[in-house]
């Protein structure tokens, strides 16, 4: 074994990191978008809308990333839809992780009872009080351990799209072991960054769980 | 795309397929085995596996089968490339499979284990008759799930080389030039076998909470 190679490249390797970061923040960003309007939609009084937006959860959920990823990125551009790498994985996480949050923020919405609004109102709380307290704490707090795992999953996900040459970690290894060879210690070092970087974003979304969201019931 | 390319694709097709089997009948034997570890009484047994666990779920998957093929090859064990990822993924499910388990495992209320315990029945007689018979039926839907996640999951195999459905879909849509076509039908295999899978995870979840309302 030999890691002369790995900490020649480590500043890139860490830089890699950033844009892994980076994609996966964008990704999940778009993710929460289309979760939102996703619900919304589904609750459309129009059949067909509602019947789109299951098919496009039940689609994306039962295909492989990969393929999402391949049809994005070799499949459209002959329908006249040319989009360079890094915004391709940014639009297919935003896709994927879409269809997983719309399940998700679903079942937080229904969580929420009628009655505590009413209760909200009878207790003499005003309508921005109890939206603030009664309905999106409650519900944030109802989906945000699945949410949050959800972020972790994307991120780990990134991964895969170094597929299409996308700018992250997994990229920048391959390119490095394209360099040196030393495909066992590169990868062994990526993976072991990987693994710090979940751990400390599980250390943080955990922080704002306890600081933020935490509260007794009953 | 013609009969023959069709053909081509349902060749890695079969190839997905075998590779879930294995990886899932591999992932059971050393998944239980994790979640006993996991669960057991000695503390030490408990703490690697726990590590063993979050390292799994901690990294990418990709990662994970990197790190295996070129490992073994590092090793100086000679495996085809099927061999290789069908360790990675083995490897893989038994920490999935493992932690689900162990969730089952400990969900099972706690009376029962005492008063097995109370019956004086041994640790395996303990586990066989009393608790793994109620976790078994209480992992299922996760379990179904995981399985969904295992099948999209070998499409990796294609990034290390080794012709899987998705890889099978790349080599034809370069042929073709029609990736549009290939690609979608590639992508609708893989949703004619997982979306049944999906429904009976579902009923499962339901049936799970009605019976245990």
């Amino acid at each position: 074994m030999d890691f002369g190679p790995v900490i020649e490249g480590f500043p890139r390797l860490l830089w890699g990191c950033v844009g892994t970061l980076g994609l996966a923040l964008a990704g999940m960003a778009l993710a929460i978008v289309i979760g939102i309007s996703g619900v919304v939609l589904r609750d459309s009084r129009r059949a067909a809308v509602r019947w789109l937006v299951i098919s496009f959860v039940e689609l994306i959920r039962n295909t492989p990333f990969l393929v999402q990823i391949y049809f994005i990125f070799f499949a459209l551009p002959f329908v006249g839809i040319r989009i360079n790498p890094t915004p391709t994985a940014i639009i297919a996480l935003g896709v994927n992780g879409g269809a997983y949050a719309i399940e998700i923020i679903r079942g937080g919405v229904q969580s929420i009872n009628k009655g505590q609004v009413e209760a909200g109102y009878a207790l003499g709380l005003r309508k921005s009080q109890v939206f603030r307290l009664v309905i999106l704490k409650p519900a944030l707090r109802a989906i945000y351990p699945s949410l949050a795992s959800q972020f972790i999953l994307l991120t780990l996900t990134t991964s895969i799209a170094s597929a299409v040459a996308a700018y992250e970690l997994t990229s920048v290894a391959k390119q490095i072991e394209n360099d040196s060879f030393r495909s066992f210690e590169v990868y062994g070092v990526v993976t072991l960054l990987y693994f710090i970087m979940s751990w400390i974003m599980m250390t943080f979304l955990n922080l704002i769980w306890s600081r933020c969201l935490n509260y007794p019931v009953k | 795309m013609g009969e023959k390319e069709f053909i081509f694709l349902l060749q890695g097709l079969k190839w997905t397929l075998a590779l879930t089997a294995i990886a899932f009948a591999g992932g059971i034997v050393s998944g239980l085995v994790v979640a006993l570890a996991r669960t057991s009484d000695s503390r030490t047994l408990a703490r690697v596996t726990a590590g063993y666990i979050s390292l799994f779920q901690g990294t990418p998957l990709l990662m994970q089968l990197f790190v295996v093929y070129y490992g073994l090859a590092l090793a100086g064990l000679r495996l085809e490339a099927w061999q290789a990822v069908a360790i990675g993924f083995t490897l893989h499910a038994s920490a999935y499979l493992g932690e689900i388990w162990r969730g089952s495992i400990e969900a099972v209320p706690r009376g029962q284990m005492e008063a097995a315990k109370a019956l004086s029945l041994g640790y395996v007689s303990r586990m066989k008759d009393v608790i793994l018979p109620q976790a078994i039926r209480i992992s299922l839907p996760a379990t179904v799930g995981f399985l969904v996640q295992l099948i999209k999951g070998t499409s990796l195999a294609a990034i290390v080389g080794f012709t899987e459905l998705a890889r099978a879909g790349g080599i034809i849509s370069n042929q073709t030039f029609k990736p549009l076509l290939v690609y979608g039908v590639v992508g609708a295999m893989y949703f004619l076998i997982c979306w049944p899978l999906s429904l009976l995870g579902t009923r499962l979840e339901h049936r799970l909470a009605t019976a245990t309302r």
